[in-house]
């Protein structure tokens, strides 16, 4: 009985509480409005908007193809910042934009020598952002 | 010269610990002591392998020796002293350094414990401790060596993580790799007591101190860990279900389970294959945590890098799983139990349903953790399981712990009476109610609270009277109630000691569900002079300043806060530029209190310091977590001392 009651609170909570990575192309393909994402991608240069009045944030994340709107309120964490790679958790609105719950942004702990400095590309950074999930704390 | 040096003084460690792990097993079938003590000069060897390669690591610290890649790594000229010696552990490299040299200071302990007193279990022991060691020595010499040299030699390092130049990161490695090496010595036992076959209570009662210790160190970590986060990461939390604290607290549950159910073994002689498959399991997830947050599968402020050190991770922990299992099937006859469970009523049932509840509680930990990753593979889908998963599972469990801890020590063994239940359970049971009813009463609403609360009461009313009971027996035969007292923990250490820790545990489970339903938070922008006020306090700010520290900028903000009952406090939130750094990193300011914590980070700010956007939390009851921490240490020390009734 208590096996069966176990399994069921895993089979309810794995099935409430899971949220699906995805792209920017991937939620562009098949948007569901409502539904939890946790969408990355790199916070495009020159697109962050910031009130500091209203809280009001809001940047756009893309994965050198397709770029998604993203709305949020409060700061960002530490790490943030254009040209960087972030994740955001939220729903994506009707109203054409992802509304953004929490903002991780992916540190990099990999040291650069100085001589293979540059930026890295957006493919490696999605893929490092993909590869190993983010870090942060909601 | 010291790259070369260390890489020689690894590998001759790692020599010594093969040869050791060999001679030791060797000498059983040989029957010859001459290979026994050879093994034991490895050990030491060994060990003094280590703590050279260590001292010779914080020697490259404190002189900035950049051709230590390590060193250029994690250190830089401006790193403050201390955190020189700290970075030792920051990373990776360092951090498998000190656990190879924890784990063969255990060896050389168990060594000068056991020689003599445990001939036959004793040559196993140090064959499996040794290569235990072997194989982290194999790490610190393949795929992650500490002294690998840097080409060429920077002029100044990169420095350590930022986030790790904090007090918290001088105890918190130490203590959880004080525990999680500490579980390998009753691994260890247990891995002798199949091998001779002597697979009765032996194994058990020499490894008791060693497993309460470990228990307490892993413990100790969780809880460092806990302040670390809390007060480093500024977040406001101190737990947050990510894969590196699951990685931690899998081995600790098992830890736990293992603790008790041995219990039951010493006293009725049974369980003999649940706790030798409990130890297996408890070894094996420190293990895994490791790989789990070593190898890069996972993203978080503990994984370093990705590298081959995953593969040989896991690697071994199929050797080891395997092997152990194995010997595990092979000697399954001797296994059987010699007494049987007769009541579920009984303190017996108790403790194993304890077990199960604990064994539960890790499986879908390692579920939820292991989750996103088993999706990825198999489906190709990049899912993650968050908080709300572990919360959702975890909870119902750890109320049902919380009502064991109240019923298991006082219900009596065998089969409990209903005179037995009367006597020991009535008080309690309306002193939980009862508290929980006047707390409903007095306002409080949150259904979760209430439950833990009348839980809490419950279990310490149970401990209450049993003590009083104790101690009012002694009374009559004379002694005052300080000697009473005395006396009583001095003779039944274990006993109270236990008792003592669940009294920590309960602190602490005050402090989780308070902290949970009664923390409050705001973010908000502010303009210099004005005030923001949450729950009674008034923060102010009043203006921002700038500062060159040794290795980072700062901009700290002047806030002052006050209520009613409080003098007015000055908090200085700030955030550090490090040039090693992409992006600021908050250094969140705070005023600790018995019932609440006024807790204010610095989210961003004007250049001119006009206005900045401020997060201010009024955390409640989130002391008690560490106070309880300090409740627990008490309890293990009164539950490890010499024991007065039977001694060993």
């Amino acid at each position: 009985m208590i096996v069966a009651a176990l399994g069921y609170l895993v089979y309810a909570g794995v099935s409430q509480s899971v949220v699906y990575f995805v792209t920017p192309s991937e939620l562009g393909a098949a948007p569901v409005a409502g539904k939890a994402y946790r969408l990355g991608g790199m916070v495009t240069p020159g697109s962050v908007a910031w009130d500091a009045a209203s809280l009001r944030l809001s940047f756009v994340l893309s994965d050198g193809r397709t770029s998604v709107p993203v709305r949020h309120t409060g700061t960002a964490p530490d790490l943030f910042g254009e040209g960087r790679g972030a994740v955001v958790e939220g729903t994506w609105s009707r109203d054409g934009y992802f509304q953004s719950s929490l903002i991780m942004a992916k540190h990099s702990e990999e040291y650069k020598a100085p001589h293979d400095g540059g930026e890295p590309g957006y493919k490696e950074l999605i893929r490092t952002l993909r590869g190993d999930g983010a870090t942060g704390k909601p | 010269m010291i790259p070369e040096l260390g890489y020689a003084i690894t590998a001759t460690a790692l020599l010594m610990a093969v040869w050791g792990a060999g001679a030791a097993a060797g000498s059983v079938r040989a029957g010859r002591p001459a290979l026994l003590l050879s093994a034991e000069r490895a050990a030491v060897g060994a060990w003094l392998g280590l703590t050279l390669a260590m001292l010779l690591l914080v020697y490259a610290f404190l002189t900035f020796d950049f051709s230590v890649r390590y060193v250029a790594l994690n250190t830089n000229r401006g790193t403050p002293f201390y955190y020189r010696i700290t970075a030792l552990w920051g990373a990776l490299e360092g951090s498998i350094v000190l656990w190879a040299w924890m784990l063969a200071l255990y060896t050389l302990i168990a060594v000068r414990r056991y020689r003599r007193r445990q001939p036959e279990l004793y040559p196993w022991v140090l064959a499996v401790l040794l290569g235990v060691l072997a194989f982290f020595l194999l790490v610190m010499t393949v795929p992650a060596p500490p002294f690998e040299r840097l080409h060429p030699v920077p002029a100044d390092g990169r420095g350590l993580n930022p986030l790790l130049e904090d007090s918290g990161m001088i105890t918190h490695p130490v203590a959880l790799y004080l525990g999680f090496t500490g579980f390998t010595v009753p691994f260890a036992f247990a891995m002798a007591a199949l091998v001779t076959g002597r697979t009765g209570e032996e194994w058990i009662a020499i490894t008791r101190r060693w497993t309460i210790v470990a228990w307490y160190f892993l413990s100790l970590g969780l809880l460092i860990g806990g302040w670390w986060s809390y007060h480093v990461l500024g977040w406001g939390g101190y737990w947050a279900w990510d894969p590196v604290e699951n990685a931690a607290f899998m081995p600790w549950l098992t830890g736990t389970a293992f603790l008790h159910s041995v219990m039951i073994q010493e006293r009725r002689r049974i369980l003999r294959l649940w706790n030798l498959t409990l130890v297996i399991l408890t070894f094996g997830l420190t293990l895994f945590g490791t790989f789990l947050t070593r190898s890069g599968i996972i993203g978080s402020v503990h994984a370093f890098t990705q590298g081959a050190i995953g593969h040989f991770f896991l690697g071994f922990l199929a050797l080891v799983l395997l092997g152990a299992f194995s010997l595990l099937a092979w000697r399954v006859d001797r296994l059987r139990a010699q007494g049987e469970l007769d009541s579920l009523l009984s303190r017996e049932s108790m403790f194993l349903l304890n077990n199960l509840f604990l064994v539960a509680a890790t499986f879908t930990v390692f579920f939820g953790t292991v989750f996103p990753l088993l999706s990825e593979a198999v489906r190709g889908v990049k899912v993650s399981v968050g908080a709300p998963y572990f919360n959702l599972v975890n909870i119902p469990v750890f109320l049902g712990l919380l009502l064991l801890m109240g019923v298991g020590p006082l219900i009596a063994w065998r089969r409990a009476s209903w005179d037995n239940l009367r006597r020991n359970f009535v008080i309690p049971v309306a002193a939980g109610g009862g508290a929980a009813l006047l707390a409903r009463a007095l306002g409080l609403g949150n259904l979760l609270v209430l439950t833990c609360l009348a839980l809490v009461v419950f279990v310490a009313g149970a401990m209450t009277l049993d003590y009083v009971r104790a101690v009012g027996a002694r009374r009559r035969s004379g002694d005052g109630w300080g000697a009473a007292t005395w006396g009583l923990l001095r003779r039944q250490n274990r006993r109270y000691g236990g008792f003592v820790v669940h009294l920590g545990v309960l602190v602490i489970a005050l402090g989780v569900a308070g902290s949970q339903a009664w923390s409050v938070q705001t973010e908000t922008t502010v303009k210099r002079g004005e005030h923001v006020e949450l729950a009674g306090y008034r923060v102010r700010f009043e203006r921002l300043t700038a500062s060159e520290e040794s290795n980072h900028a700062k901009v700290t903000g002047v806030f002052t806060v006050a209520n009613g009952n409080m003098r007015p406090a000055t908090l200085l939130p700030a955030k550090k530029f490090y040039p090693q750094e992409q992006s600021p990193i908050a250094y969140v300011d705070y005023r600790l209190g018995l019932i609440e914590d006024v807790y204010l980070v610095l989210g961003d700010f004007a250049r001119d310091g006009s206005h900045a956007t401020i997060r201010l939390q009024v955390n409640r009851l989130v002391s008690w977590l560490w106070i309880g921490g300090l409740v627990l240490t008490l309890g293990t020390v009164l539950a490890i001392l010499p024991d007065r009734r039977r001694p060993a």
